[in-house]
Formats: structure tokens, sequence, C-alpha cells
């Protein structure tokens, strides 16, 4: 079983489109949208929820203002700036569970619970199982969530033998991105020609190399600067960075998008640059 | 208001057109600071600063603690204590994960040996650049760092009231994106027609709602045939929508190689002045709703 990460640095450049397409040419599969943060990937696959888990990933400060006798030490100790200086309060947006301020409280008026940040969500989708979640907006903990993902895709996968589990990652660097990617046995970078794709790119290179996970470049819409492709390629030749496939702008995926189909379904040329991710990972991933 | 408007602008959704808001609408202005707090994937430079890497900077720092093996006694306090999971023991040992510390400083505060010290570790960078009419600040994340909540933090101590004030956001609706937004006067919501658009527009709207921020909506790719997706919506809930950008290859392209389309596209300088003051306008109304 291999385990295959799309990621793109920058966000819109087509990376769950990209996922969704690629998921119907695979085999006994897997799929899971580590997009916590804004999920779009069962907009395309639809698929029916089997059952749902309340996530209770982050911890969070709680006081007792009877017991408080306003001293301030967890105002003074604490590095997010998540006790207010007039009142000494916990900012629950700003805390981040470390439990710093439990420890110096000489009162104990301060402990940790833990909080509802998401939901997570078993499902069915036309091309397999799929894991999704979906993150309280404005809650902490991404990464955590996206561990949660993980780990529940490949419990299945292990369990149902199956031979791929597909990841959606999600934009940036941070957090989600590096736990979206930890474990994984490849990541495919998706990304645009442009300046700021570009840019983007050699900052989620610099990431995958750090983390030491072998990846593969998809150019989307490759000919809206012929220029910048040819740039990006030869930089990811020196990366070592093997080009799988590019995809035109194209106005049938745009359509395509808009009536919730797939693009590998509306015209064959675009079917045949995708097959070619699939031959590429079949071989590079020594999956029968 | 004696000082100027702070603006944030934000999406959902990665790659809506945040940064091609954040920048056409500072080159239209006079008197503006931007500041790109996208510090994952910062952008704005492209367009406005290329060459910010050589250009004045500053460096992020956290704190990473180090243990003292001769004063360790391997008691474990501080490995019990990491919410994180930063610390392990391994055969009387305690050995520490960076990428996962948080920098609370915890650790060395529940070592009764004293054991723990801190060094310094770069988090990110802070880049500045003066240009006419247009003072820069980019904050940027270090690759293999996690947390972007203190480069944005530090980015904000360079705020300049006397200046009209542009953030642009990380997208999303986690704690980066809160930072950036949560001390400006009002809030610019990019979004696409699309379903993916508007399922990442009903996110950022819930947070902002919990947050009580001011904001309105301005679609990017507009499309006569789909922008009912974003007006239905946005109709039902009372939200505003100031501007549209159309969906134009020509616009793509410009954004690809760098250039501003505001300069190239005739009539966008003052659809961007224009945007001003509706923005101004409408923040004005909502403090006035507000204070009734």
């Amino acid at each position: 079983m291999k385990e295959i990460t799309v990621i793109s640095g920058k966000g819109g450049t087509g990376k769950t489109t990209f996922t969704a397409n690629l998921a119907s040419l695979l085999d006994n599969l897997v799929l899971g949208d580590c997009d916590v943060d804004a999920p779009n990937l069962h907009l395309l696959l639809n698929p029916v929820n089997k059952s749902k888990e309340t996530y209770r990933g982050a911890k969070l400060a709680i006081k007792n203002q009877n017991r408080c006798i306003d001293c301030g030490k967890c105002y003074d100790y604490c590095r997010y700036n998540a006790i207010t200086a007039d009142d000494f309060q916990v900012n629950n947006l700003k805390c981040e569970g470390c439990g710093v301020c439990v420890e110096v409280c000489p009162t104990k008026a301060l402990k940790l619970e833990s909080i509802e940040t998401g939901s997570l969500y078993q499902a069915e989708s036309k091309f397999g199982d799929m894991i999704h979640a979906r993150l309280i907006p404005g809650a902490d903990t991404s990464g955590k969530l996206v561990s949660e993902v993980k780990k529940k895709a490949s419990e299945i996968a292990n369990r149902k033998n199956k031979d791929w589990i597909l990841i959606d990652g999600s934009p940036g660097i941070g957090c989600p991105v590096i736990a979206s990617l930890s474990g994984s046995d490849m990541a495919i970078l998706v990304t645009e020609p442009t300046l700021s794709g570009f840019s983007d790119l050699k900052r989620v290179i610099e990431v995958v190399k750090h983390f030491k996970i072998p990846a593969g470049l998809v150019i989307n819409k490759y000919d809206l600067n012929e220029e910048i492709s040819e740039k990006i390629k030869s930089y990811c030749r020196k990366e070592d960075i093997d080009l799988l496939t590019k995809i035109p702008y194209s106005r049938i995926i745009v359509e395509s998008l808009k009536r919730g189909e797939l693009f590998v379904d509306n015209d064959q040329d675009l079917r045949k640059r995708m097959l070619k991710v699939k031959s590429h990972l079949t071989k590079i991933m020594e999956v029968e | 208001m004696s000082q100027e408007l702070s603006l944030s602008i934000l999406s959902g959704k990665g790659g809506t057109g945040k940064t091609t808001l954040a920048v056409n609408l500072a080159l239209a202005l006079d008197n503006v600071q931007l500041l790109d707090a996208d510090v994952e994937e910062p952008n704005d430079y492209l367009f406005v600063s290329p060459k910010i890497g050589e250009k004045e900077k500053e460096s992020v720092m956290r704190l990473i603690p180090e243990v003292n093996d001769e004063k360790c006694t391997a008691c474990r306090k501080c490995v019990d204590f990491c919410e994180y999971n930063a610390l392990a023991m391994m055969l009387d040992k305690v050995l520490i994960f960076e990428e996962v510390c948080h920098s609370c400083g915890g650790c060395k505060i529940v070592c009764p040996e004293n054991a723990i010290t801190e060094k310094e570790k770069e988090l990110g960078k802070l880049y500045h650049d003066s240009l006419d009419n247009l003072d820069f600040w980019q904050g940027e994340l270090n690759p293999g760092e996690e947390k972007a909540v203190p480069v944005i933090e530090k980015l904000k101590t360079k705020i300049d009231h006397d200046k009209k004030v542009i953030i642009d956001s990380p997208p999303g609706t986690t704690c980066p994106t809160i930072e950036a937004i949560i001390d400006t006067d009002f809030t610019i919501v990019v979004t696409e027609p699309s379903t993916f658009g508007l399922h990442d527009l009903k996110m950022v709207v819930e947070m902002l709602n919990n947050l009580d921020q001011d904001f309105a909506v301005i679609i990017n790719r507009s499309e006569s045939d789909a922008d009912y997706l974003i007006e239905d919506y946005c109709q039902e809930n009372g939200i505003n929508i100031l501007l549209k950008i159309p969906f134009s290859r020509k616009i793509a392209e410009l954004y690809s190689n760098g250039n501003p389309f505001v300069y190239e596209l005739e009539g966008w300088e003052e659809k961007f002045k224009t945007l001003y003051r509706d923005i101004i306008e409408e923040a004005l109304n909502n403090e006035r709703n507000n204070s009734n």
C-alpha cells in the first residue's frame, strides 16, 4: 500500500480537481481530504457519509474565577499573549493549550480541558472509502485533525487491503501541510505557470526535501505561460522531481467543474494526460 | 477618524485572487502601507518589490529547549508536561523534537533540576521596502516550520496608522488567518463563483461572524452565468458585494508575469479608488449601526 499526498503551496492551482480526477483512474484506493480548513473534495465526489465523530483535538485553559487572586503569573508566563493584561482572562483564540498557566498558578484556578474543534466523517464515494473532516471555523490544531484523517484512512486501507491512499492536502507550507505529508510515500506538487505559483512551489519543495519525501510535478494551465512552465520544469529537474503531466488551460475543465463533473470523463486528451500520472505512479511505486 | 482605515483581505479558498486585489488596490491609492501576512506563501512582492530578498530584513525567533544531560536526573517531568509530545525519554536521556515544539517554555518551568535552558531558533523573517507612495512589509515563515502566528504578530508591530493599511491575510479559517485580520477595521473577502468558492466563503463568513468582524465580498473571475451562486447567498445573508473582477485570460496572463493589471487595463485605477471609497463608507455605516 502506498500513500500519495497532493499539495500545491499556492492555493487555487487545481489540487482538488486533480485529486478527484486521479481518484477516478486509480483502482482499489482510500481517499482522505486533509484540507480540513477548506475541504472541497466532497463537492466533486459527493460521498455518502457513513459515520460522524466529534473531534476533540485542542485543549484550552479554563479559569475558575472564584479561585483567582489576580496575581498575574499566568499573564507573565504565557508566551502566546493568550491572557488579557487587565483582568487575566483566557483568550480562547490565542490559547494553545500548553498548560504553562495551569502550572504556574499558585491557587489552581486554571485547568486544561479538551474542546470540540471539528468533525470527522467516514464516507463512501464511488471510487472507494473516503475520510473527510471539517474544522470548526476559528479553531486551532488543524494539524492534529489532519493526522486523525490520515490515521483513519490508513486503518481502513490496511483492513481492506487497499493499494493506494490518496490524500488531498492543504495549501501553504505550515502545520496542516506538514501533518498531511508526514509518513507519505510520495508528494504530488500541483502548480501553475505564474510567478506566484513558481515562488510557492520552491518553498513547498524545500518542505518535502526537509522531510525527505519523494515528489512528482504536475503543471496545471501550462499553456497560460509556457516560458514559466519551462522554467518550472528545469528547476524541478535539478531538484530530481519528475514531471508527471501537464494540463492545459482549458474551458472544458472550468465547465466540468461548474457541472460537478470530472474532466477525464469529458475529454479524451485530458484523460490521456491524467492516465500518464497513473502509469508514472504505478511504475515509481511498484504497485501492480 | 483621525487615523486611516486598516483593511484586511481574505479568502476561504486559496487562489481566488487575494493577492491580485491587495496589490492592485494598494497601487491605485496614495499613502498606503501593504503588509503581506500570507507568511506561508507570500506573493505580493512579485508585483511590487521583486528583489525583496535583497532588502532590509529582520529575523523572527522562537525558543527551543536544550537539556543539560549532566544535571538531568531523567525524572520525566518535562516529558509528561509537554502537550505536544515534543520531548521523549530514551535510555534515560531526553530527546527534543524541535519541529513539534510550540516554544511554550513549560518544560523549563517544571524541571526540578534546572537542567533545561532555551536557545533561539529562527522561525521566519520580515522584509521591508519603501517605494513611492507605498510602504511594503512582508512576513515569511521558514520552510519546515509550522507556526505562522508569531511571524504575523511581529509583522503587525510594523503597522503605521497614518497610512492606509492593507493586510493580505493567509487563506482559510484557522489561527494565522484570525491573527492577520483581528485588529483591522474592515475585511474584504475575495471569492469566485464556483461551488468550491461558495463553500469556502460560507466557512469564512461563519468565522467572521464569530469574531464580530465587519466585512464585504468581492467576486473575482466573475462570469454572468455563474455569479448567482455567490449573489444569492450574499443576498440571503445581507452581505454586500462591492466589486466584480471579470474572468479574463488577459488578467491571468498579466498575473502570471507579475504585472499588476491596474496599470495595464483602462479604467481600473478609478474602479479601485471607488472601491476604497465604498469600503470606507461601508465601514462607517457599520460603525454607526454598531453604536446604535
